[in-house]
Protein backbone atom coordinates (compact mmCIF):
# COMPACT_ATOMS: atom_id res chain seq x y z
CA UNK A 1 0.00 0.00 0.00
CA UNK A 2 1.92 3.16 -0.83
CA UNK A 3 0.98 6.52 -0.39
CA UNK A 4 -0.80 7.86 -3.41
CA UNK A 5 -2.80 5.37 -2.98
CA UNK A 6 -3.68 5.39 0.93
CA UNK A 7 -3.54 8.76 1.44
CA UNK A 8 -6.36 9.92 -0.93
CA UNK A 9 -8.93 6.47 -0.45
CA UNK A 10 -7.90 5.60 2.79
CA UNK A 11 -6.14 8.20 5.24
CA UNK A 12 -9.08 10.34 5.78
CA UNK A 13 -11.93 7.64 6.45
CA UNK A 14 -9.41 6.04 9.45
CA UNK A 15 -8.35 9.27 10.37
CA UNK A 16 -12.21 10.23 11.33
CA UNK A 17 -13.09 6.56 12.19
CA UNK A 18 -10.06 7.23 14.49
CA UNK A 19 -11.78 10.79 15.90
CA UNK A 20 -15.13 9.49 15.98
CA UNK A 21 -14.39 5.90 18.62
CA UNK A 22 -12.10 8.60 20.78
CA UNK A 23 -14.70 11.38 21.12
CA UNK A 24 -16.86 9.02 21.81
CA UNK A 25 -14.74 6.65 24.57
CA UNK A 26 -13.75 9.36 26.61
CA UNK A 27 -17.27 10.50 27.88
CA UNK A 28 -18.00 7.15 27.63
CA UNK A 29 -15.72 6.08 30.45
CA UNK A 30 -17.78 8.03 32.78
CA UNK A 31 -21.69 7.14 31.36
CA UNK A 32 -20.31 3.50 32.00
CA UNK A 33 -19.73 4.08 35.53
CA UNK A 34 -22.73 6.08 36.26
CA UNK A 35 -24.35 3.39 35.01
CA UNK A 36 -25.88 5.15 32.33
CA UNK A 37 -23.97 3.23 29.68
CA UNK A 38 -27.44 3.64 27.12
CA UNK A 39 -27.49 7.37 26.88
CA UNK A 40 -25.03 7.20 24.21
CA UNK A 41 -27.70 4.47 22.91
CA UNK A 42 -30.35 6.68 23.63
CA UNK A 43 -29.20 9.47 21.71
CA UNK A 44 -28.14 8.17 18.44
CA UNK A 45 -31.63 6.56 18.38
CA UNK A 46 -33.88 9.95 19.40
CA UNK A 47 -31.79 11.95 16.91
CA UNK A 48 -32.03 10.42 13.72
CA UNK A 49 -35.65 12.71 13.01
CA UNK A 50 -34.33 15.76 14.65
CA UNK A 51 -30.95 15.19 11.96
CA UNK A 52 -33.75 14.08 9.20
CA UNK A 53 -36.08 17.20 10.00
CA UNK A 54 -32.92 19.86 9.70
CA UNK A 55 -32.03 18.48 6.41
CA UNK A 56 -35.81 18.60 5.13
CA UNK A 57 -36.00 21.92 6.21
CA UNK A 58 -32.43 23.76 5.25
CA UNK A 59 -31.77 20.96 2.03
CA UNK A 60 -28.52 20.85 3.56
CA UNK A 61 -25.83 18.78 5.65
CA UNK A 62 -24.05 20.77 7.87
CA UNK A 63 -23.46 20.60 11.34
CA UNK A 64 -25.47 23.04 13.04
CA UNK A 65 -28.64 22.32 11.00
CA UNK A 66 -28.37 19.07 12.77
CA UNK A 67 -26.99 19.39 16.03
CA UNK A 68 -30.25 21.98 16.72
CA UNK A 69 -32.36 19.43 15.26
CA UNK A 70 -30.58 16.76 17.14
CA UNK A 71 -31.23 18.94 20.83
CA UNK A 72 -34.88 19.38 19.18
CA UNK A 73 -35.73 15.69 18.86
CA UNK A 74 -34.39 15.43 22.15
CA UNK A 75 -36.43 17.61 24.06
CA UNK A 76 -39.15 16.03 22.19
CA UNK A 77 -38.34 12.56 23.74
CA UNK A 78 -38.00 13.99 27.28
CA UNK A 79 -41.26 15.27 27.26
CA UNK A 80 -42.44 12.08 25.32
CA UNK A 81 -40.91 9.79 27.67
CA UNK A 82 -42.57 11.36 30.84
CA UNK A 83 -46.09 11.96 28.89
CA UNK A 84 -45.83 7.85 28.27
CA UNK A 85 -44.96 7.28 31.83
CA UNK A 86 -47.76 9.00 33.27
CA UNK A 87 -50.52 8.74 31.03
CA UNK A 88 -49.51 4.49 30.85
CA UNK A 89 -48.30 4.43 34.66
CA UNK A 90 -45.42 2.02 33.13
CA UNK A 91 -41.69 2.38 34.70
CA UNK A 92 -39.27 4.98 33.13
CA UNK A 93 -36.79 2.06 31.52
CA UNK A 94 -39.50 0.72 29.57
CA UNK A 95 -40.92 4.36 28.66
CA UNK A 96 -37.66 5.34 27.28
CA UNK A 97 -37.93 2.33 25.28
CA UNK A 98 -41.16 3.15 23.77
CA UNK A 99 -40.04 6.07 22.70
CA UNK A 100 -36.54 5.50 21.74
CA UNK A 101 -37.04 2.62 19.23
CA UNK A 102 -40.45 4.51 17.97
CA UNK A 103 -38.29 8.17 17.16
CA UNK A 104 -36.11 5.85 15.33
CA UNK A 105 -38.52 4.05 13.67
CA UNK A 106 -40.11 7.37 12.80
CA UNK A 107 -36.60 8.63 11.26
CA UNK A 108 -36.31 6.07 8.81
CA UNK A 109 -40.07 6.46 7.51
CA UNK A 110 -39.33 10.01 7.45
CA UNK A 111 -36.42 9.60 5.25
CA UNK A 112 -37.50 6.44 2.94
CA UNK A 113 -39.94 9.33 2.62
CA UNK A 114 -37.99 12.02 1.69
CA UNK A 115 -35.93 12.78 -1.71
CA UNK A 116 -32.17 12.59 -0.06
CA UNK A 117 -30.57 11.28 -3.02
CA UNK A 118 -28.64 14.33 -3.99
CA UNK A 119 -26.92 14.15 -0.01
CA UNK A 120 -25.41 11.00 1.96
CA UNK A 121 -28.50 10.47 3.54
CA UNK A 122 -30.60 7.58 3.46
CA UNK A 123 -31.31 4.49 5.53
CA UNK A 124 -28.45 3.04 4.81
CA UNK A 125 -25.95 5.49 6.19
CA UNK A 126 -28.36 5.73 9.02
CA UNK A 127 -27.65 2.98 10.24
CA UNK A 128 -23.83 2.16 8.71
CA UNK A 129 -22.43 6.08 7.89
CA UNK A 130 -20.81 6.45 4.87
CA UNK A 131 -16.83 6.30 6.54
CA UNK A 132 -15.26 4.22 3.00
CA UNK A 133 -16.73 7.26 0.82
CA UNK A 134 -14.99 9.90 2.72
CA UNK A 135 -12.33 10.03 -0.41
CA UNK A 136 -9.74 13.04 -0.05
CA UNK A 137 -9.99 13.33 -4.43
CA UNK A 138 -7.18 16.30 -4.45
CA UNK A 139 -4.44 14.09 -2.16
CA UNK A 140 -1.75 12.30 -5.13
CA UNK A 141 0.31 11.12 -2.03
CA UNK A 142 1.88 11.92 1.38
CA UNK A 143 3.36 14.82 0.36
CA UNK A 144 -0.63 16.56 0.04
CA UNK A 145 -0.61 16.78 3.45
CA UNK A 146 1.80 19.91 2.97
CA UNK A 147 0.05 20.96 0.11
CA UNK A 148 -2.46 23.83 0.50
CA UNK A 149 -4.56 23.69 -2.35
CA UNK A 150 -4.76 19.88 -1.49
CA UNK A 151 -5.86 20.33 1.87
CA UNK A 152 -8.84 22.83 1.03
CA UNK A 153 -10.17 19.42 -0.69
CA UNK A 154 -9.89 17.61 2.27
CA UNK A 155 -13.58 16.14 2.77
CA UNK A 156 -15.63 18.55 5.37
CA UNK A 157 -16.22 15.46 7.92
CA UNK A 158 -12.87 15.44 9.06
CA UNK A 159 -12.28 18.64 9.82
CA UNK A 160 -15.41 18.57 12.09
CA UNK A 161 -14.96 15.84 13.87
CA UNK A 162 -11.57 16.30 14.83
CA UNK A 163 -12.83 19.70 16.41
CA UNK A 164 -15.72 17.61 18.10
CA UNK A 165 -12.69 15.46 19.73
CA UNK A 166 -11.10 18.88 20.60
CA UNK A 167 -13.93 19.70 22.30
CA UNK A 168 -14.77 16.84 24.08
CA UNK A 169 -11.22 16.02 25.44
CA UNK A 170 -10.70 19.68 26.64
CA UNK A 171 -14.37 19.47 28.60
CA UNK A 172 -12.85 16.19 30.19
CA UNK A 173 -9.60 17.45 30.77
CA UNK A 174 -11.16 20.80 32.36
CA UNK A 175 -13.34 18.97 34.35
CA UNK A 176 -11.40 15.78 35.02
CA UNK A 177 -11.72 16.02 38.96
CA UNK A 178 -15.41 16.99 39.30
CA UNK A 179 -16.10 14.45 36.55
CA UNK A 180 -13.80 11.94 39.30
CA UNK A 181 -15.58 12.89 42.30
CA UNK A 182 -19.05 13.03 42.10
CA UNK A 183 -19.08 10.02 39.78
CA UNK A 184 -17.70 7.92 43.03
CA UNK A 185 -19.79 9.96 45.96
CA UNK A 186 -22.30 12.63 44.27
CA UNK A 187 -23.59 13.52 47.82
CA UNK A 188 -20.14 14.24 49.20
CA UNK A 189 -19.33 15.87 46.02
CA UNK A 190 -22.93 18.19 46.59
CA UNK A 191 -21.51 19.30 50.40
CA UNK A 192 -18.32 20.71 49.22
CA UNK A 193 -20.27 22.61 46.64
CA UNK A 194 -20.00 20.86 43.33
CA UNK A 195 -22.86 21.47 40.92
CA UNK A 196 -23.59 17.94 40.24
CA UNK A 197 -26.98 18.20 38.24
CA UNK A 198 -25.12 20.79 35.44
CA UNK A 199 -22.29 18.77 35.57
CA UNK A 200 -24.13 15.52 34.94
CA UNK A 201 -26.13 17.36 32.18
CA UNK A 202 -22.84 18.76 30.79
CA UNK A 203 -21.49 15.30 30.04
CA UNK A 204 -24.54 13.94 28.68
CA UNK A 205 -24.56 16.75 25.91
CA UNK A 206 -20.92 15.89 25.58
CA UNK A 207 -21.64 12.75 24.81
CA UNK A 208 -24.86 14.00 22.06
CA UNK A 209 -22.31 16.22 20.82
CA UNK A 210 -19.90 13.49 19.96
CA UNK A 211 -22.57 11.13 18.82
CA UNK A 212 -24.55 14.21 16.54
CA UNK A 213 -21.22 14.52 14.80
CA UNK A 214 -19.81 10.89 14.55
CA UNK A 215 -23.66 10.12 13.12
CA UNK A 216 -23.21 11.55 9.58
CA UNK A 217 -19.54 9.82 9.04
CA UNK A 218 -20.20 6.41 10.88
CA UNK A 219 -23.81 5.90 11.52
CA UNK A 220 -25.59 5.05 14.58
CA UNK A 221 -24.48 1.78 15.33
CA UNK A 222 -20.58 1.93 15.61
CA UNK A 223 -21.78 5.45 18.08
CA UNK A 224 -23.55 2.86 20.36
CA UNK A 225 -20.56 0.60 19.97
CA UNK A 226 -17.91 3.22 20.78
CA UNK A 227 -19.51 4.65 23.79
CA UNK A 228 -19.23 0.96 25.68
CA UNK A 229 -16.90 -1.23 23.91
CA UNK A 230 -13.64 0.47 24.71
CA UNK A 231 -14.29 1.74 28.43
CA UNK A 232 -15.62 -1.19 29.02
CA UNK A 233 -12.73 -3.45 28.04
CA UNK A 234 -10.83 -0.44 29.48
CA UNK A 235 -12.22 -1.30 32.89
CA UNK A 236 -10.90 -4.86 32.78
CA UNK A 237 -7.23 -4.05 32.16
CA UNK A 238 -6.90 -1.60 35.20
CA UNK A 239 -8.07 -0.25 38.95
CA UNK A 240 -6.98 3.47 38.08
CA UNK A 241 -9.73 5.54 36.29
CA UNK A 242 -6.41 7.60 35.11
CA UNK A 243 -5.34 4.24 33.63
CA UNK A 244 -8.53 2.99 32.39
CA UNK A 245 -9.21 5.88 30.44
CA UNK A 246 -6.10 5.91 28.83
CA UNK A 247 -6.67 2.04 28.10
CA UNK A 248 -10.28 3.10 26.70
CA UNK A 249 -8.08 5.82 23.99
CA UNK A 250 -5.73 3.07 23.11
CA UNK A 251 -8.74 0.50 22.56
CA UNK A 252 -10.81 2.72 20.59
CA UNK A 253 -8.09 3.99 18.28
CA UNK A 254 -7.12 -0.28 17.54
CA UNK A 255 -10.62 -1.03 16.82
CA UNK A 256 -11.26 1.92 14.51
CA UNK A 257 -7.70 1.69 12.40
CA UNK A 258 -8.04 -2.29 12.50
CA UNK A 259 -12.06 -2.37 11.57
CA UNK A 260 -11.18 0.10 9.24
CA UNK A 261 -7.83 -1.92 7.45
CA UNK A 262 -9.71 -5.48 8.25
CA UNK A 263 -13.16 -4.13 6.26
CA UNK A 264 -11.34 -2.99 3.24
CA UNK A 265 -8.95 -5.35 2.83
CA UNK A 266 -9.61 -8.69 4.98
CA UNK A 267 -12.75 -9.81 2.45
CA UNK A 268 -9.72 -9.45 -0.64
CA UNK A 269 -7.15 -11.09 1.87
CA UNK A 270 -9.15 -14.37 1.84
CA UNK A 271 -9.69 -14.12 -2.20
CA UNK A 272 -13.50 -12.84 -1.95
CA UNK A 273 -14.24 -9.60 -4.24
CA UNK A 274 -15.85 -6.86 -2.31
CA UNK A 275 -14.67 -5.12 0.90
CA UNK A 276 -17.45 -5.05 4.06
CA UNK A 277 -18.97 -2.01 5.87
CA UNK A 278 -16.39 -0.32 7.81
CA UNK A 279 -18.32 1.17 10.93
CA UNK A 280 -19.57 -2.70 11.18
CA UNK A 281 -16.42 -4.02 11.34
CA UNK A 282 -14.99 -1.02 13.87
CA UNK A 283 -17.81 -1.89 16.06
CA UNK A 284 -17.64 -5.52 15.49
CA UNK A 285 -13.91 -5.39 16.50
CA UNK A 286 -14.46 -3.08 19.53
CA UNK A 287 -16.80 -5.75 20.87
CA UNK A 288 -13.97 -8.62 19.73
CA UNK A 289 -11.35 -6.51 22.31
CA UNK A 290 -14.43 -6.51 24.78
CA UNK A 291 -14.16 -10.09 24.68
CA UNK A 292 -10.91 -10.59 25.00
CA UNK A 293 -10.40 -8.04 28.07
CA UNK A 294 -13.21 -10.56 29.40
CA UNK A 295 -11.46 -13.23 28.99
CA UNK A 296 -7.58 -12.16 29.52
CA UNK A 297 -7.75 -8.89 31.33
CA UNK A 298 -5.77 -8.78 34.59
CA UNK A 299 -9.22 -7.24 36.55
CA UNK A 300 -11.29 -9.03 35.04
CA UNK A 301 -12.39 -10.87 38.26
CA UNK A 302 -13.04 -8.57 41.00
CA UNK A 303 -14.25 -9.53 44.83
CA UNK A 304 -17.17 -7.24 44.95
CA UNK A 305 -17.93 -8.32 40.89
CA UNK A 306 -21.25 -9.48 42.64
CA UNK A 307 -23.38 -6.30 43.65
CA UNK A 308 -22.85 -4.37 40.44
CA UNK A 309 -26.24 -3.32 39.24
CA UNK B 1 -44.87 45.07 80.53
CA UNK B 2 -42.29 42.54 82.61
CA UNK B 3 -44.56 39.43 80.33
CA UNK B 4 -43.41 41.43 77.06
CA UNK B 5 -39.54 41.53 78.21
CA UNK B 6 -39.06 38.06 79.39
CA UNK B 7 -40.76 37.06 75.90
CA UNK B 8 -38.20 39.53 74.22
CA UNK B 9 -35.50 38.48 76.00
CA UNK B 10 -35.90 34.46 75.81
CA UNK B 11 -36.61 34.81 72.11
CA UNK B 12 -33.30 36.54 72.00
CA UNK B 13 -31.23 33.97 73.54
CA UNK B 14 -32.47 31.77 71.42
CA UNK B 15 -31.57 33.68 68.63
CA UNK B 16 -28.07 33.81 70.07
CA UNK B 17 -27.94 30.37 70.77
CA UNK B 18 -28.76 30.07 66.47
CA UNK B 19 -26.29 32.36 65.85
CA UNK B 20 -23.39 30.32 67.43
CA UNK B 21 -24.56 26.91 66.83
CA UNK B 22 -22.37 24.96 64.32
CA UNK B 23 -25.58 23.37 62.77
CA UNK B 24 -28.75 25.12 63.36
CA UNK B 25 -32.19 23.54 61.64
CA UNK B 26 -35.34 25.51 61.46
CA UNK B 27 -38.46 24.36 60.37
CA UNK B 28 -37.42 21.64 57.81
CA UNK B 29 -39.66 19.43 56.27
CA UNK B 30 -39.19 16.92 53.23
CA UNK B 31 -41.03 14.57 51.52
CA UNK B 32 -40.55 11.67 49.67
CA UNK B 33 -44.11 11.60 47.83
CA UNK B 34 -47.31 12.25 49.73
CA UNK B 35 -45.92 11.05 52.80
CA UNK B 36 -43.86 13.51 55.36
CA UNK B 37 -40.19 12.04 56.27
CA UNK B 38 -39.15 14.61 57.93
CA UNK B 39 -41.49 17.05 59.42
CA UNK B 40 -40.81 20.67 60.92
CA UNK B 41 -38.03 19.95 62.53
CA UNK B 42 -35.72 22.53 64.81
CA UNK B 43 -32.23 21.08 65.93
CA UNK B 44 -29.68 23.35 67.49
CA UNK B 45 -26.09 21.49 67.70
CA UNK B 46 -24.01 22.74 70.04
CA UNK B 47 -20.43 23.41 69.68
CA UNK B 48 -17.49 21.44 70.45
CA UNK B 49 -19.68 18.15 71.15
CA UNK B 50 -20.68 15.22 69.85
CA UNK B 51 -24.41 14.99 69.18
CA UNK B 52 -26.10 11.21 68.16
CA UNK B 53 -29.16 11.28 65.81
CA UNK B 54 -31.16 8.54 67.31
CA UNK B 55 -34.45 7.23 66.24
CA UNK B 56 -36.11 3.94 64.54
CA UNK B 57 -35.80 3.28 61.00
CA UNK B 58 -37.28 5.45 58.62
CA UNK B 59 -37.54 8.17 61.00
CA UNK B 60 -35.82 10.08 58.91
CA UNK B 61 -32.41 10.74 60.31
CA UNK B 62 -29.92 9.94 57.32
CA UNK B 63 -33.02 12.59 55.19
CA UNK B 64 -32.17 15.10 57.79
CA UNK B 65 -29.18 15.21 57.41
CA UNK B 66 -29.08 15.20 54.03
CA UNK B 67 -31.85 18.02 53.52
CA UNK B 68 -30.07 19.94 56.04
CA UNK B 69 -26.89 20.31 53.66
CA UNK B 70 -28.79 20.22 50.38
CA UNK B 71 -28.03 17.23 48.99
CA UNK B 72 -31.88 16.25 48.90
CA UNK B 73 -34.18 19.58 48.26
CA UNK B 74 -36.10 20.25 51.05
CA UNK B 75 -39.83 21.40 51.38
CA UNK B 76 -39.50 24.03 53.56
CA UNK B 77 -37.21 24.87 56.56
CA UNK B 78 -33.82 26.85 57.13
CA UNK B 79 -30.43 25.37 57.90
CA UNK B 80 -27.43 27.88 58.95
CA UNK B 81 -23.98 26.62 59.83
CA UNK B 82 -22.15 29.46 62.49
CA UNK B 83 -24.70 31.23 61.58
CA UNK B 84 -24.44 31.23 58.09
CA UNK B 85 -26.31 30.11 55.25
CA UNK B 86 -24.96 25.85 54.25
CA UNK B 87 -23.84 27.25 50.86
CA UNK B 88 -21.36 29.97 52.49
CA UNK B 89 -19.84 28.07 55.08
CA UNK B 90 -19.14 24.46 52.88
CA UNK B 91 -15.35 24.80 53.95
CA UNK B 92 -16.43 24.64 57.70
CA UNK B 93 -18.10 20.86 56.96
CA UNK B 94 -17.17 17.52 56.19
CA UNK B 95 -19.67 14.91 55.23
CA UNK B 96 -19.59 11.49 55.94
CA UNK B 97 -21.90 9.50 53.70
CA UNK B 98 -23.33 5.95 54.37
CA UNK B 99 -20.57 3.25 53.19
CA UNK B 100 -23.22 1.76 50.86
CA UNK B 101 -24.27 4.60 48.94
CA UNK B 102 -20.99 4.20 46.84
CA UNK B 103 -19.59 1.48 44.94
CA UNK B 104 -16.78 0.59 46.02
CA UNK B 105 -15.95 -1.29 42.88
CA UNK B 106 -14.85 2.33 41.39
CA UNK B 107 -11.89 2.52 39.90
CA UNK B 108 -9.31 4.48 42.33
CA UNK B 109 -7.08 3.86 44.84
CA UNK B 110 -7.18 4.94 48.70
CA UNK B 111 -4.92 7.95 48.85
CA UNK B 112 -7.20 9.17 45.45
CA UNK B 113 -10.17 8.98 47.93
CA UNK B 114 -8.42 10.57 50.92
CA UNK B 115 -6.97 13.21 48.29
CA UNK B 116 -10.62 13.97 47.54
CA UNK B 117 -10.97 15.80 50.74
CA UNK B 118 -8.38 18.54 49.31
CA UNK B 119 -10.49 19.36 45.87
CA UNK B 120 -11.77 22.51 47.64
CA UNK B 121 -8.00 23.59 48.36
CA UNK B 122 -6.76 21.77 44.72
CA UNK B 123 -9.53 23.62 42.49
CA UNK B 124 -10.26 22.24 39.10
CA UNK B 125 -6.42 22.13 38.00
CA UNK B 126 -4.19 23.04 41.00
CA UNK B 127 -1.08 20.18 40.67
CA UNK B 128 -1.81 17.88 43.57
CA UNK B 129 2.10 18.42 45.90
CA UNK B 130 3.94 16.62 48.30
CA UNK B 131 2.45 18.28 50.70
CA UNK B 132 -1.07 17.43 49.76
CA UNK B 133 -0.01 13.83 49.40
CA UNK B 134 1.65 14.07 53.10
CA UNK B 135 -1.78 15.47 53.99
CA UNK B 136 -3.35 12.95 52.76
CA UNK B 137 -1.55 9.83 53.73
CA UNK B 138 -1.46 11.55 57.60
CA UNK B 139 -5.29 11.45 57.78
CA UNK B 140 -5.16 7.48 57.17
CA UNK B 141 -2.37 7.53 59.30
CA UNK B 142 -4.84 8.85 62.07
CA UNK B 143 -7.45 6.34 61.06
CA UNK B 144 -4.64 3.34 60.89
CA UNK B 145 -4.93 2.63 56.96
CA UNK B 146 -1.24 3.85 56.13
CA UNK B 147 -0.40 0.60 55.22
CA UNK B 148 -3.24 0.90 52.42
CA UNK B 149 -2.51 3.97 50.32
CA UNK B 150 -2.24 2.66 47.05
CA UNK B 151 -4.82 -0.84 47.35
CA UNK B 152 -7.58 -0.48 45.20
CA UNK B 153 -10.75 0.91 47.29
CA UNK B 154 -12.98 -2.39 46.05
CA UNK B 155 -10.65 -4.63 48.17
CA UNK B 156 -10.83 -3.28 51.19
CA UNK B 157 -13.69 -4.54 54.21
CA UNK B 158 -16.44 -2.72 54.96
CA UNK B 159 -14.59 -1.39 58.14
CA UNK B 160 -11.62 -0.44 56.06
CA UNK B 161 -13.83 1.47 53.59
CA UNK B 162 -15.18 3.52 56.95
CA UNK B 163 -12.31 4.69 57.88
CA UNK B 164 -11.20 5.85 54.21
CA UNK B 165 -14.11 7.84 53.87
CA UNK B 166 -13.26 9.19 57.51
CA UNK B 167 -9.67 9.72 56.50
CA UNK B 168 -11.30 12.05 53.97
CA UNK B 169 -13.51 13.87 56.24
CA UNK B 170 -10.40 14.76 58.40
CA UNK B 171 -8.50 15.80 54.94
CA UNK B 172 -11.02 18.46 54.97
CA UNK B 173 -9.94 20.25 57.79
CA UNK B 174 -13.46 21.11 59.17
CA UNK B 175 -15.50 22.44 61.77
CA UNK B 176 -18.59 20.83 61.56
CA UNK B 177 -17.74 17.14 61.46
CA UNK B 178 -21.42 15.10 59.73
CA UNK B 179 -21.59 11.07 59.70
CA UNK B 180 -24.03 9.41 58.13
CA UNK B 181 -24.24 5.75 60.00
CA UNK B 182 -20.43 5.23 60.72
CA UNK B 183 -20.58 2.37 63.09
CA UNK B 184 -23.27 0.27 60.46
CA UNK B 185 -21.77 -2.98 59.29
CA UNK B 186 -17.81 -2.41 60.88
CA UNK B 187 -15.70 -4.39 62.88
CA UNK B 188 -15.36 -4.20 66.94
CA UNK B 189 -11.93 -2.59 66.11
CA UNK B 190 -12.71 0.20 63.45
CA UNK B 191 -15.58 1.09 65.78
CA UNK B 192 -13.07 1.93 68.52
CA UNK B 193 -10.44 3.35 65.71
CA UNK B 194 -13.53 5.55 64.52
CA UNK B 195 -14.89 6.60 68.33
CA UNK B 196 -10.94 7.50 69.37
CA UNK B 197 -11.13 9.73 66.61
CA UNK B 198 -14.50 11.21 66.48
CA UNK B 199 -13.34 12.37 70.21
CA UNK B 200 -10.13 13.63 69.08
CA UNK B 201 -12.03 15.96 67.03
CA UNK B 202 -13.80 17.12 69.78
CA UNK B 203 -11.48 17.32 72.03
CA UNK B 204 -9.70 20.02 69.18
CA UNK B 205 -12.98 21.70 69.55
CA UNK B 206 -14.44 20.58 66.42
CA UNK B 207 -18.06 19.69 66.38
CA UNK B 208 -19.72 15.92 65.59
CA UNK B 209 -22.97 14.71 64.45
CA UNK B 210 -23.30 11.22 63.86
CA UNK B 211 -26.43 9.39 62.81
CA UNK B 212 -26.62 6.41 65.35
CA UNK B 213 -28.65 3.20 65.58
CA UNK B 214 -26.62 1.15 68.40
CA UNK B 215 -28.52 2.62 71.34
CA UNK B 216 -26.64 0.69 73.47
CA UNK B 217 -23.59 2.84 72.75
CA UNK B 218 -25.07 6.35 72.78
CA UNK B 219 -24.57 7.27 76.70
CA UNK B 220 -20.76 6.06 76.15
CA UNK B 221 -19.86 7.53 72.80
CA UNK B 222 -21.57 10.74 73.02
CA UNK B 223 -22.14 13.68 74.89
CA UNK B 224 -25.72 14.99 73.55
CA UNK B 225 -28.52 13.56 71.67
CA UNK B 226 -31.18 14.16 69.18
CA UNK B 227 -34.32 11.84 69.27
CA UNK B 228 -35.77 11.87 66.37
CA UNK B 229 -39.52 10.41 64.67
CA UNK B 230 -40.44 12.12 61.59
CA UNK B 231 -41.03 15.17 63.90
CA UNK B 232 -38.48 16.25 66.77
CA UNK B 233 -38.91 14.18 69.90
CA UNK B 234 -35.99 15.71 72.29
CA UNK B 235 -32.89 17.21 72.18
CA UNK B 236 -30.15 18.03 74.82
CA UNK B 237 -27.35 16.11 77.04
CA UNK B 238 -27.54 12.63 77.50
CA UNK B 239 -28.09 12.88 80.86
CA UNK B 240 -31.13 14.88 80.52
CA UNK B 241 -32.64 13.44 77.26
CA UNK B 242 -31.34 9.57 76.77
CA UNK B 243 -34.48 8.44 78.93
CA UNK B 244 -37.27 5.83 78.94
CA UNK B 245 -39.48 8.98 78.47
CA UNK B 246 -38.67 10.41 75.01
CA UNK B 247 -37.28 6.93 74.23
CA UNK B 248 -40.83 5.49 74.33
CA UNK B 249 -41.75 8.62 72.65
CA UNK B 250 -39.81 7.80 69.56
CA UNK B 251 -39.77 4.28 69.71
CA UNK B 252 -43.47 4.06 70.46
CA UNK B 253 -43.82 0.33 71.00
CA UNK B 254 -40.88 -0.90 69.28
CA UNK B 255 -38.31 -0.98 72.39
CA UNK B 256 -39.43 -3.49 74.80
CA UNK B 257 -39.19 -3.07 78.46
CA UNK B 258 -36.59 -5.57 78.58
CA UNK B 259 -34.31 -3.58 75.97
CA UNK B 260 -35.39 -0.46 78.60
CA UNK B 261 -33.99 -2.13 81.29
CA UNK B 262 -30.55 -3.18 80.02
CA UNK B 263 -29.84 0.29 78.77
CA UNK B 264 -30.44 1.17 82.69
CA UNK B 265 -32.05 4.50 81.68
CA UNK B 266 -33.71 6.66 84.90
Amino acid sequence: MNGAEFVPLSLVPMLTGIFVAVACALPGNFLVLRRQALIGDAISHVVLPGIVVAFLITGVVSTWPMLLGAAGAAVVAVVAIEAVRRLGRIEAGAAMGVIFTAMFAGGVLLLEQSDTSSVHLDVEHALYGNLESLIWLDATGWSSLWDWQALKGLPVELPRMALTLVVVAAFIALFWRPLKISTFDEGFAQTIGMRTGPLGLALVIMAAIAAVAAFDAVGSIIVIAMFICPPAAARLMTNQLEHQVAWSVVFAVIAAALGYVIAGYGPLWIGLQDSVSAAGMIATMSGIILGLAALFGPHRLRGSAAPIG
Amino acid sequence: MSLDLVTTDAFASQETARQDSPLAIRGLTVSYGQKPAVFSVDMTVEAGKMTAIIGPNGAGKSTMLKAALGIIKPLAGTTTVFGKPVAQQRQKIAYVPQRASVDWDFPTRVIDVVLMGLYPKLGLLGRVRAAHREKAEDCLARVGMQDFATRQIGQLSGGQQQRVFLARALAQDAELYLLDEPFAGVDAATEKAIIAVLKSLRDAGKTVVAVHHDLSTVAEYFDNVFLINTRRIAEGSVVNTFVSRHLQDAYGGRLAGAQMDALALS
